[in-house]
């Protein structure tokens, strides 16, 4: 039993992290009808610019304020201007198979600029364990989970409890609605992309002492993201963090119970029976898409 | 002046023949490393190892009063120059060829020192590369399937541990080095009670920990790549792990060190090379090569310096320059330290052309690799 516990536990704070993600890719959709399979590497790069300020001897908060600040120009602007917004007018495959290739550009590009190799990466958490009941806690463990439920929470209750969030989601909804009710239409959008820079950046801060600052980390926590967010429903804020959690939780049960070697199937498995049974996701509601 | 011409060429005759004498009095070295591309640290450290046994060995006057002369070409790190630089090298009728490190590297030029009947000393582990009856073919490091043993037997009699748990990665490495330690760890009486694959990149170790913790091995045996290896160290902190953490090479290096933190301390590895050994040699060679290149000296510089010792000690049992007879007399020998101070350590070459010879366990201590123990030499017991 304490067995299973630690495995949940740690299979938890994974999961945080993977909805953080997730919860990127459903805003985006949400705001723009951007699929952006480039969100691993959004992950990435912000890892690596809060390496560069730390090696510059900043503290690890203000590298992580400066990041934002860069990520939210970079990431939330420059990606919004520069492929969005030109691309969205043609429907979503330019754009699907533009961010693939963003992809590709920024590992090559980290590799060529950063070499190959993995860097050690501080953690925002003091290196501590606590034992409850047999059961071994880190304090970046239980802090990850926190700091994720937290943004998540966070960011729905911006959506819908003020202004802001609220003219969001009404751009969500129906765009030619929100302009005729005076709502600036693509500020909302900027600022849809914007939080996904933000969020990105704070993923990047939890996932990257332990999945160490390399060229190629983004990648599988791209299609772990995508999948939780698919899983969750794709169209639900509060779905993001219920499919990260889940792929969290299964992939550790199945790398112990069932094999290791299954360990990344597993995501791969439930995303595919949440397509066939609920295709809107776990809590995704069918909504017909405006034509 | 019609005799001019005849005089003159005369000369330039007996000037060429002259120059070609002194050609031949210089034994040619083929040096093919990687000096740029991803093994350019190895390469050219091991570069650098040998240009400082061949000026050593030029200064006290050549091998059998020739003097050495190396021919040093970069493979850039890919296997089809290499081929090619092994060929022109042969061609140019060089009496060994010593490199390249990487194994993908050696397994295609190989073919053509074999072909030359040209005595050729690498730096790569593969095991395969001994594994195919190439008579001119000798290593100057240990392989996974020498090295095993070494590892199984310090389990069994110096932390007289009886059961281990293996985690390892699922790769070409984690495999050859899991299926060697498993055969190696049945021999020496060590029982395997969890084999644990883990992926490449893997990032959660909390699982494979927890399978290692509830098969209660005396002992963890510890065979991933780089990163995961940091990662499984810091993993097996976490659940609180206290029985001896044991790995090879890799698991303290110090890219492992770095990334793992704290939790590398007390992780004991062993490791066939090492400039930290405690051997008095090993110490002249560690600060001989600090003062003439400006940095410490990595495995790869020891193997590249060895390996020119080894060919001398070869030439000079053979007593003349010849290939064929060189490369006999290499298969089989052993070549003590005290009488040719440039092996740094007694070494035996077998019939395959690997060697056997003392090793080191190395224990991490506050960020840093220390030595604890010498092994013997397999064949002793």
């Amino acid at each position: 039993m304490t067995d299973f516990l630690q495995l949940l536990l740690s299979g938890m704070a994974t999961g945080g992290i993977y909805a953080i993600a997730a919860l990127g890719f459903t805003l985006l959709w949400q705001a723009s009808g951007t699929i952006n399979f480039a969100q691993g590497e959004f992950v990435m790069l912000p890892a690596f610019v809060m390496l560069a300020f730390i090696t510059l001897g900043m503290p690890l908060l203000l590298a992580f304020g400066l990041t934002c600040f860069v990520a939210v120009v970079v990431l939330g602007y420059g990606f919004k201007r520069g492929i969005a917004d030109p691309l969205l007018k043609f429907g979503m495959m330019p754009i699907v198979v533009a961010t693939i290739g963003l992809a590709i550009a920024m590992r090559n590009g980290v590799r060529a600029g950063y070499s190959a190799e993995a860097h050690p990466f501080p953690s925002l958490f003091a290196d501590k364990l606590f034992n409850v009941g047999g059961v071994t806690v880190t304090l970046s463990d239980v802090g990850t989970l926190a700091f994720a439920l937290l943004l998540v929470l966070g960011t729905q209750a911006f959506l819908s409890k003020t202004v802001t969030g609220r003219a969001m989601q009404a751009v969500a909804q129906n765009t030619d609605s929100a302009t005729v009710l005076g709502i600036d239409v693509p500020r909302m959008i900027f600022y849809t992309f914007a939080i996904n820079a933000l969020l990105a950046c704070a993923a990047a801060l939890l996932v990257t002492p332990t999945y160490l600052a390399k060229f190629d980390m983004g990648e599988s926590l791209g299609n772990k993201a995508f999948f939780a967010a698919i899983i969750g429903g794709f169209n639900n804020s509060r779905g993001a963090l219920l499919g990260g959690l889940i792929v969290g939780v299964a992939e550790n049960l199945a790398a112990a119970y069932i094999s290791p070697t299954y360990k990344d199937a597993v995501a791969l498995v439930i995303f595919m029976l949440v397509i066939l049974f609920k295709p809107q996701g776990l809590l995704g509601k069918k909504v017909e898409r405006k034509v | 002046m019609q005799k001019t011409p005849f005089i003159a060429t005369t000369l330039a005759l007996v000037c060429a023949s002259l120059a070609a004498t002194a050609q031949a009095q210089n034994i040619k070295i083929a040096v093919l490393q990687e000096l740029s591309g991803a093994g350019a640290t190895a390469g050219t450290n091991a570069k650098n190892g040998v240009e400082m046994a061949v000026k050593e060995i030029n200064a006290a006057g050549g091998i059998l009063g020739k003097k050495i002369e190396t021919l040093v070409n970069d493979t850039q790190s890919n296997p089809g120059v290499a081929k090619g630089l092994a060929t022109k090298a042969v061609d140019d009728g060089v009496f060994a060829v010593i490199g390249p490190t990487f194994s993908g590297s050696v397994l295609v030029s190989m073919a053509e020192t074999k072909r030359a009947e040209t005595p050729n000393f690498t730096g790569a582990e593969a095991a395969s590369i001994t594994q195919q009856g190439n008579p001119y073919i000798f290593r100057t490091s240990f392989t996974q399937t020498n090295s095993m043993p070494k590892v199984a037997r310090y389990i069994a009699t110096n932390l007289k541990a009886k059961t281990v748990a293996v985690i390892f990665v699922n790769n070409d490495f984690g495999k050859g080095g899991r299926d060697a330690f498993n055969k190696a760890a049945e021999a020496a009486g060590v029982k395997v009670v969890a084999d644990i694959s883990t992926d490449s990149g893997q990032v959660d170790f909390s699982a494979p920990v927890l399978k290692a913790k509830q098969s209660n091995p005396d002992a963890v045996f510890v065979y991933t790549n780089e990163e995961e290896s940091a990662r499984a160290l810091r993993e097996l902190r976490k659940q609180g792990w206290s029985k001896p953490i044991v790995g090879e090479t890799t698991l303290t290096g110090q890219k492992v060190i770095d990334l793992a933190g704290e939790a590398a301390n007390g992780a004991i590895a062993h490791v066939g090379l090492t400039v930290d050994a405690p051997l008095p040699l090993m110490l002249k060679f560690k600060a001989k090569f600090f003062q003439d290149y400006k940095y410490i000296s990595d495995h790869n510089g020891i193997k590249g310096y060895t390996a020119v010792y080894m060919l001398k000690a070869a030439i000079e049992k053979v007593g003349k320059l010849d290939r064929v007879a060189v490369a006999k007399a290499l298969h089989g020998m052993t070549i003590l330290a005290a009488k040719e101070p440039g092996v740094l350590m007694d070494v035996s070459i077998d019939a395959n052309g690997d060697l056997d010879r003392e090793s080191f366990i190395v224990e991490v201590k506050n960020g840093k690799q220390e030595v604890k123990e010498t092994l013997p030499p397999l064949a002793k017991k």
